[in-house]
């Protein structure tokens, strides 16, 4: 198993004291970031990106990382203890662990989802020690059409997959695009779409965009409910925990099922947050009483739960082998891999050994801290949506434009961040997906150069991307899951024709 | 008519969907303008946003169109009373962002957070006053001094010789 020596060399790395401390520090401020409203995964280590350029990058993605798995444990908590999801992820676990905290069982309904958590990211930790090599080494032959087949399917599955309608996808995304070729052209030299303004030349920093739309748009949306928030009071001690896990085995299956939903939603595109919906709803329909779901049933909280963090964690797989990231975060990780210097991709394994596996390695142990520490401090995390949110508002707002103005030291770019934050507020609201937006902006320029690389090899003719087994079947797919909403569309008309009493066919989530 | 008042769902939708038509068309004109098509040595610069602008067009018509066929059983987007609360976090912040220029960053955060504390949050003058103060000091350290990050600065800084 040469896998299990290289992540043995991994945890070497991570357990030096330096990165335990940074990992320690990254939980923490992860779980903090998840907690409070208008600070996600995304934004939040967007606006921490800049503060790691001295470091090592090893060292860097650990803290980065372990932010990512400290927001996702942190949104359990205010999804539970306020029903407010503190990341879109943890929409679903409001469903049951509401209700839960409410009949003053918060202590379970907080311990099964953190546990349920970590098994979801377990099993996708598993999944990615042994299976992305394989992807990288089968990656290492891909040539530019390829690459492109392969970006064409991870948007064509937004396309194909999303909840919300599909032209809107289509606008964010290719909105995205536009943003991303804004400046200066890297092939030709050539300035695009800068309409003679100087501040456009450098084009837009997807960073810049992600503290506007996934944090000041934050603000301006809960701001329309109240200032207020209300939550029930938590606090687990050792007892509750105990006979949280000793009735957590019983659902095993359940925890397994939704793991590989997670997974699976992980590493397409899909993210996260469809993940813990789609896991919840398979859970409502297989139980025998399905209609006392929403009540408080703790299978309400392992399933989304588990599928969350699963599909999180997995996320980073295609990030790391083939430099596709799985979600916005991801992407944001995938920004800063470029800005210390690294390449994206498939050489990573080959090349940068140390960095990935302790990447890996990080993971592991990642997990259990978060686990730990969210365990041991929840009183602590829950008391801070207890500060007014005038003053956490303000705070937030103030670290937003610190984080837009550390990316290129220019005070341009704040206002900027402004701009992107009301249109992320519109658009959030019209039900626009953002998280394409992002994946666009920051894909953009790869996906471009990697179309124009491959017409240069064929003399400008399309066929290039069916010209092999390999790249024709990866087109063939994205074309399927791109044209997947017309056929439900069609399918979807027709039975309703047939049944004319009026029942509807319930959309897939 | 419903009980209460705001702006129209279907007003936002469709104004929403003529911005990204424009932003699509705006993308075509500057394509054009540099070239699209097979140059000397391979696409030429406006090739890949000419079409991704096209794209764009053709969507953002689509959901006009839906915008305009759902006009009638579209709620609203947001009241009045909402509106009011969404502007009271954000014309502070506009004027927060376009003051830093000149006055610096930490003399503008010190008084958005005295502001926001003050008016939404109820608090009275000293403690907003300290309390803005407390987060601008805090920044200074993590950043400045901590993390040898240069923050914009402005007249009260360099009096203080920074």
């Amino acid at each position: 198993m040469e896998e299990l020596g290289l992540l043995m060399q991994g945890f070497g790395v991570v357990l030096e004291p330096q990165n335990l401390l940074l990992m320690l520090v990254g939980i923490a401020l992860g779980v903090l970031i998840g907690v409070l409203p208008g600070l996600g995964g995304a934004n939040g280590i967007a606006i921490l990106l800049p503060l790691t350029f001295a470091m090592p990058p090893v060292s860097a993605i650990i803290m980065l990382s372990c932010i990512y798995w400290g927001a996702l444990f942190g949104g359990a908590i205010t999804s539970i203890l306020f029903n407010i999801p503190g990341e879109p992820w943890s929409v679903a676990t409001t469903f049951d662990g509401y209700p839960m905290a409410q009949q003053g069982k918060a202590a379970e309904a907080l311990t099964a989802a953190f546990t349920s958590s970590f098994v979801g990211a377990f099993v996708a930790i598993v999944m990615i020690t042994f299976i992305a090599p394989v992807i990288a080494g089968f990656a290492l032959r891909f040539g530019p059409p390829e690459f492109f087949a392969v970006m064409f399917l991870s948007f064509a599955s937004f396309i194909g997959m999303s909840k919300g309608p599909a032209l809107k996808t289509v606008c964010a995304m290719m909105l995205g695009f536009l943003l991303a070729a804004v400046g200066m052209d890297t092939v030709t030299g050539q300035l695009r779409m800068t309409f003679g303004s100087t501040e456009m030349i450098r084009g837009f920093d997807f960073l810049v965009a992600v503290i506007g739309l996934f944090g000041i748009s934050e603000i301006l949306c809960s701001i329309e409910d109240g200032l207020r928030f209300k939550g029930e009071r938590a606090k687990i001690d050792a007892k509750v925990v105990l006979k949280v896990w000793v009735s957590l085995p019983k659902h095993w299956w359940l925890a397994l099922r939704s793991s590989f939903i997670g997974c699976w939603m992980g590493i397409t595109p899909a993210g996260a947050t469809p993940a813990s919906f789609m896991s919840y709803g398979v859970a409502r329909r297989m139980a025998k009483d399905g209609a006392s779901f929403g009540k408080g049933r703790i299978e309400g909280v392992i399933a989304p739960e588990t599928a969350a963090h699963a599909a999180g964690t997995s996320a980073l797989l295609p990030m790391l082998t083939l430099g596709v990231p799985g979600s916005p975060t991801a992407a944001v990780l995938l920004g800063g891999l470029i800005m210390w210097g690294l390449q994206p991709g498939p050489m990573l394994f080959v090349e940068q050994k140390d960095f990935v596996w302790g990447l890996i390695a990080s993971m592991y142990l990642g997990n259990v801290v978060g686990l730990i520490v969210v365990l041991v401090a929840v009183p602590w995390f829950a008391a801070i949506l207890r500060v007014p949110f005038s003053i956490i508002a303000a705070i937030i707002l103030v670290v937003c434009a610190i984080g837009a103005f550390t990316v290129s030291n220019a005070e341009f770019d704040i206002t900027l961040m402004l701009l992107f934050g009301v249109i992320g507020y519109v658009l959030k609201k019209l039900d626009y997906p953002l998280a394409p937006l992002v994946l666009a902006l920051v894909l953009g320029d790869r996906t471009e150069e990697a179309f124009r690389q491959s017409l240069l090899i064929s003399q400008g003719s399309l066929g290039v991307f069916f010209s092999n087994w390999l790249v024709s079947s990866i087109m063939a797919m994205g074309f399927a899951l791109l044209l997947w909403p017309v056929v439900s569309w069609v399918l979807e008309r027709i039975s309703a024709h047939r049944s004319r009493t009026g029942a509807v066919v319930p959309r897939e989530a | 008519m419903s009980a209460e008042r705001g702006l129209r769902m279907s007003m936002v939708e469709a104004g929403t969907a003529l911005a990204f038509a424009l932003a699509g068309m705006a993308a075509i004109g500057d394509s054009l303008r540099i070239g699209t098509g097979w140059g000397t040595d391979g696409p030429k610069s406006g090739t890949f946003p000419f079409w991704i602008g096209l794209i764009l067009v053709a969507a953002s018509a689509g959901t006009l169109v839906q915008a305009v066929r759902a006009r009638t059983e579209s709620g609203l987007f947001a009241s009045w009373a909402q509106l009011r609360l969404v502007a009271s976090v954000l014309v502070p912040t506009v004027v927060y962002v376009a003051a830093i220029p000149s006055t610096g960053i930490y003399v503008a955060s010190a008084a958005l957070v005295a502001w926001f504390m003050h008016r939404l949050g109820g608090f009275g003058w000293a403690r907003s006053a300290a309390a803005g103060i407390g987060v601008a000091l805090a920044c200074f350290l993590v950043f400045e001094i901590w993390f040898l990050v240069q923050l914009p600065k402005g007249p009260l800084e360099t009096a203080l010789g920074y």
